[in-house]
């Protein structure tokens, strides 16, 4: 059914396009891609996981940090853990959880209470969108595959 | 009266009488009419018979003797004058026939009679014939039983089989009672009875040789009545009561190796023979017919020859046992040699070491000695001293190459060096000497010479520092010319041709002096180890004598041929040698290290193999940056902290990828405390490139003071790493990727 296989292919194109331009991946991730090949055929596939199980890590070592209960609030913890996040994110090209990341460090080092706890309410929305989204992205990859096509290389200036 | 025309008989006829006659008649009628009708019968049924004709007038005579005494039927009573006319008639016919057959069977009887004989000679001849048909065929069989023999004679080159199955053939085609075989001893005085038919394991049993009868058995070849009391036939228990059937002897001809010369038929004049002994059945009434003595010399010399096959076939296992015992003892032998000179090379090396080690203690020492403040006297002992000791040293390190040289142990080092180079440093190392002697030395290097070769450089130095240095040394006044060219056409050595193949090329050195010059006779001994030409001038001058020798070894080795030219005593010489080189790749191209070379990156520059380790606290950068350099094809290992990264740096990582994320020193630290690890080892140090995320001078300059390498920004795209590897392989340093 190539009309079919040209179909997925134009929309996997799209889809691609529109999450560089709303800002959630970079050049980085394009990057990640090259890296892929024969010899390591789900490389970008495991690259992901590891940073999506990686933001779960840090988001609760954050959490637990940001936790007052527990006694004050040890921001150098704090910034540890969002030093990791924006390097981890910055690896794959999360454009928008490193964004964030930055922010998040900022109000780290001004020890900012208020600031911090909601950055990592937007640090954990924001990384489980990308999560969603890179999902259907995949999906689509593996209709294609599945169709007999090849995913198409996606250029993005 | 009336006279009548009967007539009557003389006398009246008795009635009886009368009637026998009459009867009888008539029965003497019916047989002679009835004879001849039995002949005519017989003869139609036989097809043979001759002698018609007179069948035909016997027949006739008996006819008519019959018709007669049919008719004298009539004359008994009275007849009539017509019958007695027939009845003279007839009579007088059968006189006439009568007489006829008389007269033919006198001419017919010797006839019939000479058949009969000649029927006797037929009967006689076939007889005869029957007789010599039943001697034709037991000449064929007897023909058969000898041919059987002997294909199983011939069957086998077992000795011992051999003379076993005759006899035992010979006992059944010819029915024999006993055969045996009389062997003469090792001595040929005596026969020794050697086989036997029926008794299994005969008694030693020996007769002496020289006996009339055996003398007159080994006379002839044929097979020889012998008396069956005599030694040789007395084999079995002599019992009275049997009468001994007949003996027969014949001699079996024992032919010798030595009798077959190449090209000559065996001699008959000194031969040995066996004897073979022959005995009917005793108590039968059989005797020696001819074709059984004949079968029995046919078989004898059969034997002979089967014999003669089996001696050559045991001679010849005999040398080929021998042959393998003498390949055995010569493996054995050639091992041991090899074992021996193992021996030898590690002795060689052993002692090699243990005397260079004194040996350099002595130098050294005596070269300090030299330094320091010494008397005249002090000065001229030690500078004997260090003379001396560096003759030995010398010397040793030329017996040693010699020797491993001659056992072909020894092998070229290849490597890539500069000859031009080359040729500098050892006119150098000469030009000291030459100045002293004021000899000049020219050194002309042909346009087209290469630079960079390929060969093994140490030798090369050594072949020319040899040859160049015994220029000097034989020289007293003038200059010497070293020339070094690349050579196309053949030498003068006219079994040697030069081919220039692809990458290889003959280099040819000529060295010439005007010194001592030699005479041409002493040419060929100049390269023979231990030799010099013993003119006085030269033998002042030390050397073993081994360093042309040494020279042409390692000449040889590199392919090439060495000579020397000279026009006689006085004349000067020309010492020529030709050797092969490889050319380099890198040849023709500066390469010094001072030039920064533009850096060019090919498009898919070969990492493969490349060993690095990667650094880095972050569990994704980790993944993605090893996942890059995997991708351009390095054997990545990861470590997750810098006390790892410790233990797992070795001299096989070329680069160290760190990743410095959080400021201050602590992470520098790991730099140090590589380089410490490496100071030993300062060339296997790994590269260390620090990935960062910072950008500013002060991270820059901090690497730089801490000793690392390079500074990475990360994130680091693929190109950007690819560039980066290059560079940093080629220049070990790399500070621009900011």
């Amino acid at each position: 059914m190539n009309a079919g296989i040209a179909q997925l292919q134009m929309q996997f194109r799209d889809y691609t396009i529109s999450l560089y331009q709303q800002g959630f991946l970079d050049d980085q991730f394009t990057e990640l891609k090259k890296l892929q090949d024969d010899g390591s055929p789900d490389f970008v596939a495991e690259v992901l996981l590891l940073f999506f199980e990686d933001c779960v890590k840090l988001i609760g070592n954050m959490a637990r940090a940001l936790d007052k209960s527990t006694g004050t609030v040890d921001f150098s913890q704090v910034g540890a853990s969002v030093h990791q996040l924006k390097g981890s994110s910055s690896s794959v090209g999360a454009k928008r959880v490193k964004g964030l990341c930055v922010t998040f460090k900022e109000y780290c080092e001004a020890q900012n209470y208020e600031g911090c706890v909601r950055c990592l309410q937007q640090v954990d929305i924001e990384y489980k969108t990308l999560k969603t989204k890179l999902q259907d992205m995949f999906n689509l990859e593996k209709q294609i595959v599945q169709a007999g096509g090849v995913v198409p290389q996606v250029d993005i200036d | 009266m009336e006279v009548c025309n009967c007539i009557e008989p003389q006398w009246p006829a008795d009635e009886l009488l009368m009637k026998y006659q009459y009867i009888s008649d008539f029965f003497i009628a019916v047989a002679y009419f009835s004879i001849p009708l039995e002949l005519i019968y017989f003869v139609k049924k036989s097809a043979v018979f001759p002698y018609r004709w007179v069948l035909v007038q016997f027949g006739a005579f008996i006819v008519l003797c019959g018709a007669t005494h049919l008719i004298n039927l009539w004359t008994f009573t009275t007849h009539s004058r017509t019958v007695a006319l027939v009845m003279t008639t007839a009579k007088v016919l059968t006189a006439v026939v009568s007489c006829a057959t008389a007269l033919m069977l006198v001419h017919i009887i010797p006839d019939l009679l000479s058949v009969k004989t000649r029927e006797m000679f037929l009967k006689n001849k076939a007889a005869e014939l029957d007789r010599e048909m039943g001697l034709i065929r037991t000449q064929e069989e007897t023909g058969r039983h000898v041919r059987m023999l002997t294909h199983e004679i011939r069957s086998t080159l077992d000795r011992h089989t051999i003379l076993k199955t005759t006899l035992v053939e010979l006992g059944r085609t010819l029915a024999l009672e006993e055969c045996a075989l009389w062997m003469p001893t090792r001595t040929g005085l005596e026969l020794q009875l050697s086989y036997t038919l029926r008794h299994q394991h005969p008694v030693e049993y020996t007769v002496p040789i020289q006996l009339p009868v055996i003398n007159q058995v080994f006379g002839t070849s044929r097979a020889v009545k012998i008396s069956p009391n005599s030694p040789v036939a007395r084999l079995r228990p002599v019992s009275g009561k049997y009468m001994l059937g007949e003996v027969v002897a014949v001699r079996v001809p024992l032919l010798h190796l030595s009798n077959f010369q190449i090209n000559d038929w065996p001699e008959l004049t000194t031969k040995r023979y066996a004897l073979m002994v022959l005995m009917l059945p005793s108590d039968s009434a059989r005797q020696w017919h001819v074709h059984e003595l004949e079968l029995v010399e046919v078989v004898a010399d059969q034997v002979a020859v089967a014999l003669s096959h089996a001696a050559i076939l045991e001679e010849s296992m005999r040398a080929r046992d021998l042959l393998m015992e003498q390949n055995v003892a010569l493996d054995l032998a050639r091992r041991e040699a090899e074992t021996a000179i193992r021996a030898r090379n590690d002795f060689l090396a052993v002692m090699n070491h243990e005397m260079r080690t004194p040996m350099h203690a002595i130098i050294a020492l005596s070269s300090l000695l030299q330094e320091t403040e010494l008397t005249p006297e002090q000065r001229l002992m030690v500078e004997t001293i260090l003379k001396s000791s560096n003759l030995l040293a010398t010397l040793m390190n030329d017996v040693l190459d010699l020797s491993r040289l001659e056992d072909g142990s020894l092998q070229l080092e290849l490597g890539t060096f500069n000859l031009h180079t080359l040729f500098r440093e050892v006119l150098n190392l000469i030009k000291p000497i030459a100045v002293v002697k004021k000899l000049p030395i020219t050194l002309n290097l042909a346009p087209d010479l290469p630079e960079f070769v390929v060969g093994d450089e140490k030798r090369l130095t050594q072949i020319i520092l040899n040859i160049v240095g015994n220029a000097v040394k034989f020289s007293k006044q003038g200059s010497i010319y070293v020339t070094a060219l690349v050579t196309k056409s053949g030498t003068r050595a006219p079994d040697f041709f030069v081919v220039p193949t692809g990458s290889h090329f003959y280099l040819r050195v000529k060295v010439k002096d005007s010194g001592a010059g030699i005479n041409p006779q002493d040419i060929p001994k100049l390269f023979t180890k231990f030799a010099q030409t013993q003119s006085l001038a030269t033998r002042s001058s030390g050397g073993s004598g081994l360093g042309l020798a040494i020279s042409k070894r390692f000449v040889n080795l590199m392919e090439g041929n060495i000579w020397i030219e000279s026009d006689g005593l006085g004349k000067g010489c020309m010492a020529i040698f030709d050797v092969k080189l490889g050319i380099s790749e890198q040849s023709n191209e500066s390469k010094q290290s001072g030039i920064p070379k533009v850096p060019a990156n090919p498009q898919h520059a070969n990492f493969t193999g490349l060993k690095v380790l990667v650094m880095d606290e972050n569990g994704v950068s980790r993944m993605v940056t090893k996942g890059l350099l995997v991708h351009l094809g390095c054997e990545v290992t990861t470590v997750s902290s810098s006390e790892e990264c410790l233990q797992v740096v070795s001299h096989e990582h070329k680069v160290v990828f760190m990743d410095i994320c959080l400021p201050g020193v602590e992470n520098y630290q790991i730099s140090l405390r590589i380089h410490e690890k490496f100071t030993k080892q300062r060339h296997q140090r790994p590269l260390l490139v620090a990935l960062t995320g910072n950008t500013d001078k002060s991270t820059k300059d901090k690497c730089m003071s801490f000793g690392l390498d390079g500074v990475l920004l990360k994130p680091v795209s693929l190109d950007n790493m690819r560039d980066v590897l290059s560079d940093l392989l080629e220049h070990r340093v790399l500070y621009e990727a900011m």
